[in-house]
């Protein structure tokens, strides 16, 4: 069963929508916003840390992939379950990279550096692009 | 959110940027003009001081990476003074620390470039 689903099996202790620009002064909005969100469950203060980069760069992610002018809208979705928070970050872009490997960055390989950031930090990463856009889902759990 | 950027001439050839703040897709083209501006006049021993940064995202490793790949090319170096877990945490991850010389203080930063 994919992360997305399992989420959607169990009640959520409350969801937290917001919606950005795809612009670049807009991304600290999204973490400061999602990190808020994370400081109502257990999650450490570098759990937190965790949280707020992934989702920065799934938004800086959204932003690059569209030019790195204007991405149009990003909506990020927060479900704070009892130890877990599901956060969905979507675009209306078509096909971000989500390959990166440790090996790339060392030859200098950057424009992947984020994705892999996301995988590294968070404990699930779902992710699926279509012609309606890109949709990103992550969860962390907190530590027990 | 801002990123101040201070440079600043120490011994020999070397320079030192200081950062203050957070470094992120916003704030990172600041950084790179700085140290784009440097390596431009042909200083490429350079000390990048993160010590007082909170936050830095992969656009910012980016910029560092493509600041040291540039200094390279002329036998030059940069290194890091990081105290931040946190920072540390993300180079570790990334596998950076393998790259780049990061440094507790200035003067052992500094003294690793010659």
């Amino acid at each position: 069963m994919t992360p997305a689903a399992q989420s959607a099996e169990r009640t959520s202790h409350g969801t937290v929508e917001l919606k950005i620009p795809g612009r670049a002064e807009w991304v600290a909005v999204a973490r400061l916003a999602v990190a808020a969100v994370a400081s109502r469950l257990r999650f450490s203060v570098d759990e937190i840390d965790d949280i707020k980069l992934a989702i920065a760069e799934a938004c800086t992610n959204s932003i690059q992939s569209a030019g790195g002018v204007d991405a149009g809208v990003i909506e990020i979705i927060c479900d704070a379950f009892e130890n877990e928070l599901c956060v969905v970050v979507r675009d209306h872009s078509r096909g971000h990279q989500l390959g990166a490997k440790v090996g790339s960055l060392a030859e200098g390989r950057t424009e992947e550096l984020g994705v892999f950031l996301i995988r590294a930090l968070m404990d699930t990463v779902e992710y699926t692009s279509d012609a309606r856009g890109t949709e990103l889902i992550m969860t962390k759990r907190v530590t027990p | 959110m801002d990123i101040k950027v201070n440079v600043r001439e120490s011994e020999g050839d070397a320079y030192v940027v200081d950062l203050t703040g957070e470094i992120d897709v916003y704030t990172s083209p600041k950084v790179k003009d700085a140290i784009t501006e440097l390596i431009d006049k042909e200083h490429y021993n350079l000390v990048i001081n993160l010590e007082k940064v909170r936050y830095i995202d992969s656009t910012g490793l980016g910029v560092l990476i493509g600041g040291l790949k540039r200094v390279r090319e002329h036998g030059g170096s940069v290194n890091l003074v990081c105290t931040n877990p946190q920072i540390k945490k993300i180079f570790d991850i990334t596998g950076l620390v393998k790259i780049f010389g990061i440094f507790d203080d200035e003067q052992s930063a500094m003294k690793a470039l010659v």
